[in-house]
């Protein structure tokens, strides 16, 4: 027997990407309903040792928001991490694992320092953006090699990153103890930059335009050259046809090489670009804040970057978001420190737990809209076929 | 009805959130038939045989499993009862041998410790000759054929005591032999009582092999008919919902200069084996070369070599007198060779760009579409919207992800994008795999529409219709040769079967040299 089917079916295709479109949104809240759920369970632990979870963040948040200079601090701890978060980032659209960001950093930074006491007359307008440069280009280098043994000989890039990252700390600390420590000081630091190589910092400005930023805040230029380096990166990624490649190599290789791109070649370009971005850490630590370079200054800026883009998607937007999330968090803590007996390693609990959660959020995520779309979407069979 | 029935699903619904992917369906199969089921992708086949194995729990409906009414049960439930899936994708563990695989998860057991490798192979063995499968128990699975394979997890069904089979698209992967001797098989298991669900989009295969055939289109039966009393037109309205021109139209080849031309190419595999042994053909504008094969027999290796994607060893490939052998892909993509690959998914596409971006792939750095280094997204835009317009490509939103497209779309992306901007040469890698009729149509209208407007075209398809529907010439590879070329229409699809599994081939693999030159020999003349 046969059963007449009336007709007037949906069309399915145009609900898929209803399905599609909805995905999106759930995927952009992961991130903020595990942000929520971490400060739950960083709340738990506080109560667990006997403080009261309310004060803590209440103190915590005001440490963060509670003055224009928290305001400054949050801004002045997340521009690091906005480097060293777009670094992952960016790498990881190729399909790269840049676990170097912390060696890269360090190369980028020394480089900078070291650029900048060779040209102790040079002028602001050629200095600083010369100096910008010599950032990205020494961890441009430093990411370069491991870029290549990946694209050359199919080196697993994870292994060679981290031990450049053991090179580098041992490599300028060595250069910087024992070749360019400044003369009749104990601490292993270079010594100063020209006054012309460092970049201004924005407690001025904000005051003209009416803010309150106190002059000791160190809230600086780099903050903003993070902006641009967000901007940069999402329009090396979109609009330009080596963030096109870029995309595709990470996304399908075979597909990249199918399509004639060069695969290797994109491979060494993408680390290249993620190390610069690594590399640029110095605009804020060398150019913005110390004014030199200082051995094992780092306190795992480029670890840190690795949980950013994590939270981050990914997305230099996302990337931003992110390490001004971690920025709170590092301010408040400073805060929690002082005020309460909650120890402030505590933040990095929480900081620890949101990364997790996350994770493990955007896997739920990722798993709910793969089974949506498997038995929802009527490709199942055409991708199961093929 | 005299035979009791050992599959009863009754107002069978399933919702997904925005999907209805199956609506009321009903289905009997009759104990001791072999009962198809046909229907595109997306029809619900796929979702009601994992309603029915319990892999998907339904939101209505009742289902009956030989005489036992089912309710929220799960897929260890179903096996129990008798109820076996041969999955499309082998579910089998390559260095293991076919008796450790057929015992695996259910092992016999030695003093409650070791597995007792005999009395596996004791009965894989029986199982085996009492449905001449002859399937030897020790043979490591990576050494057999696909045919094989498929046999393994027919036993495997069977050791675990199904008498209810589902084989979820069968012959997709085998050659016309191993499905002639497939169909033997599953007669055989008719004739013991067993009763078999055959899910496939192939309409000659269910007239030949089925009983019965419930057709399925958008959630609903639209028919149960007897295969004895309908016709490969009839069943293709009912599965489309309307008139599908299952052969298309075919002028005669008006062939011009030769514009592809392989001269004795070898290429090493990554074994080091010769994947192409002295392969030689040639292609005029205006004509199709079908190449016929059992898939690893070297086609994937000549089309790769030729598209650049694989270095040869030896020999030469020229495009209307340039020599490209080696060259870089980009090189021979720019100049004029277009590629629809084998695996879309693989290679075809890059599943999380958007459309748009997927129909700029392998032209994205061509001028028009790329300045100074920056992607012209207008432009890219513009040509999404021509070619999505152009090719009917659903759903029309240049800006969701190709993930999101059904697989019929999907293929017409790669075809809208590789045919576009006339190339010289196109080569179509299994063009049609896996994607619906009304698809196929629209993707041999189009290769013959590029033949006919003057392109060559190497044709390589698994599908033995698709390429004596489409090819003025067919060439059989087998082992890394051509084997024998024929005219298309002088050859019947059992012959070129008899070359593709190298039985008739013997004689021309001995004359090893001597063959390649002919058959470049006769290439160069035909």
């Amino acid at each position: 027997m046969s059963l007449p089917g009336a007709s007037g079916t949906t069309t399915p295709a145009v609900e898929t990407v209803e399905t599609a479109g909805t995905g999106r949104i759930v995927s952009l809240l992961a991130p903020l309903v595990a942000v929520l759920a971490a400060f739950l369970v960083g709340g738990l632990v506080v109560a667990a040792i006997g403080e009261s979870p309310l004060e803590f963040y209440s103190i915590l948040f005001r440490g963060a928001f509670g003055s224009v200079d928290g305001v400054g601090l949050v801004l002045f701890n997340a521009t690091p991490l906005i480097f060293a978060g777009l670094a992952v980032a960016f790498a990881f659209r190729s399909g790269l694992f840049n676990i170097g960001g912390e060696g890269q950093l360090y190369i980028g930074s020394f480089v900078c320092a070291w650029m900048a006491l060779q040209m102790p007359a040079a002028p602001a307008v050629l200095l600083i953006p010369l100096l910008i440069l010599a950032s990205a280009a020494g961890g441009a280098l430093w990411a370069a090699i491991p870029g290549y043994l990946k694209a050359r000989f199919g080196v697993h890039e994870v292994i060679n990153t981290i031990m450049m990252n053991f090179i580098a700390v041992a490599l300028t600390s060595y250069l910087v103890v024992e070749i360019f420590k400044e003369p009749g000081q104990m601490t292993p630091q270079t010594a100063v930059i020209p006054m012309a190589g460092e970049l201004p910092r924005l407690a001025g400005f904000f005051q003209t335009i009416g803010v309150p930023l106190p002059n000791a805040n160190p809230l600086n230029a780099s903050f903003l050259i993070a902006l641009v380096a967000v901007w940069l990166a999402w329009f090396i990624l979109q609009r330009t046809t080596l963030g096109y490649e870029i995309r595709a190599v990470g996304h399908n290789m075979s597909a990249a090489e199918y399509a004639g791109i060069n695969v290797r070649r994109t491979l060494v370009m993408a680390m290249l670009l993620s190390g610069s971005f690594a590399g640029l850490v110095a605009t804020n630590e060398v150019m913005g804040f110390r004014h030199r370079f200082l051995d094992n200054f780092s306190s795992g800026v480029g670890f840190m970057g690795i949980a950013v883009a994590l939270l981050g998607r990914n997305s230099p937007v996302g990337v931003l978001f992110a390490a001004l999330l971690f920025g709170v968090l590092n301010t408040g803590a400073l805060e929690v420190d002082i005020f309460t007996e909650v120890p402030r390693e505590l933040i990095l609990v929480v900081q620890a737990v949101t990364i997790i959660l996350v994770v493990v959020g955007n896997e739920i995520v990722r798993r709910r809209l793969a089974r949506g779309r498997a038995m929802g979407c009527p490709s199942k069979e055409g991708a199961e076929a093929s | 009805m005299p035979e009791k029935n050992a599959v009863e699903m009754r107002g069978v619904t399933k919702r997904y959130p925005r999907v209805l992917a199956c609506d009321g369906v009903d289905l009997s199969i009759r104990q001791g038939e072999i009962h198809a089921i046909i229907g595109e992708n997306g029809a619900g086949k796929s979702t009601l045989m994992k309603i029915l194995y319990g892999m998907v729990r339904p939101d209505e409906g009742s289902i009956t499993l030989n005489g036992k009414s089912l309710t929220g049960h799960s897929a260890s439930d179903s096996i129990r009862l008798g109820l076996g899936m041969v999955h499309q994708h082998f579910m089998l563990i390559d260095p293991f041998t076919v008796a450790e695989n057929v015992v695996l998860g259910i092992e016999p057991v030695r003093a409650g410790l070791f597995i007792d490798g005999r009395t596996a192979r004791e009965r894989v063995e029986r199982l085996s000759s009492e449905y001449g499968l002859a399937l030897a128990p020790d043979e490591r699975i990576e050494n057999l054929s696909v045919g094989l394979e498929q046999r393994a997890e027919i036993v495997k069904v069977l050791y675990r005591g199904a008498d209810i089979l589902i084989l979820d698209e069968p012959t997709g992967v085998l050659t016309p032999q191993e499905v002639t001797e497939l169909f033997v098989v599953l007669r055989a298991l008719r004739e013991s009582g067993r009763t078999i669900i055959f899910i496939t989009h192939k309409l000659n295969e269910v007239i030949e092999l089925a009983d019965r055939v419930t057709v399925m289109r958008d959630g609903r039966v639209t028919g149960v008919v007897s295969a004895a009393e309908t016709t490969p037109a009839e069943l293709a309205r009912m599965m489309v919902g309307r008139d599908v021109l299952l052969r298309v139209e075919r002028r005669e080849a008006t062939p011009g200069e030769a514009v592809l031309v392989v001269n004795k190419l070898s290429a090493v595999g990554r074994k080091g084996t010769h994947v192409l042994d002295h392969v030689s053909l040639k292609i005029r504008s205006g004509e199709i070369l079908g190449i016929a094969g059992v898939h690893g027999n070297g086609q994937t290796e000549l089309v790769d070599a030729i598209t650049g994607l694989h270095a040869t060893s030896s020999g030469n490939v020229t495009l209307s007198g340039t020599d490209i052998t080696n060259l870089r892909p980009r090189t021979i993509r720019d100049l004029g060779v277009a590629h629809v690959p084998e695996d879309r998914l693989e290679r075809g596409l890059v599943p999380e760009f958007t459309v748009a971006e997927n129909l700029l792939l392998g032209h994205h750095h061509r001028a028009g579409y790329s300045k100074r280094g920056l992607i012209d997204v207008a432009k890219m835009e513009e040509h999404a919207r021509e070619l999505i317009v152009e090719h009917d490509l659903r759903p029309a939103d240049s800006s969701i992800s190709a993930s999101h497209l059904s697989g019929g779309n999907q293929q017409k992306l790669i075809v809208a994008r590789e045919f576009d901007g006339a190339p010289a040469l196109l080569i179509a890698s299994q063009p049609t795999r896996g994607v619906d009729i009304g698809a196929i149509e629209f993707v041999h209208t189009n290769i013959l529409k590029m033949r006919d407007a003057g392109a060559a075209v190497l044709l390589v398809s698994a599908e033995l219709s698709e390429i004596m529907t489409l090819s003025d010439r067919i060439a059989v590879m087998y082992g890394g040769r051509i084997v024998q070329e024929f005219e298309g229409g002088t050859v019947s699809e059992e012959e070129l079967g008899r070359y593709m599994t190298g039985a008739a081939g013997a004689e021309a693999a001995v004359e090893a040299e001597g063959t390649a030159e002919a058959t470049g020999a006769a290439g160069g003349t035909a």
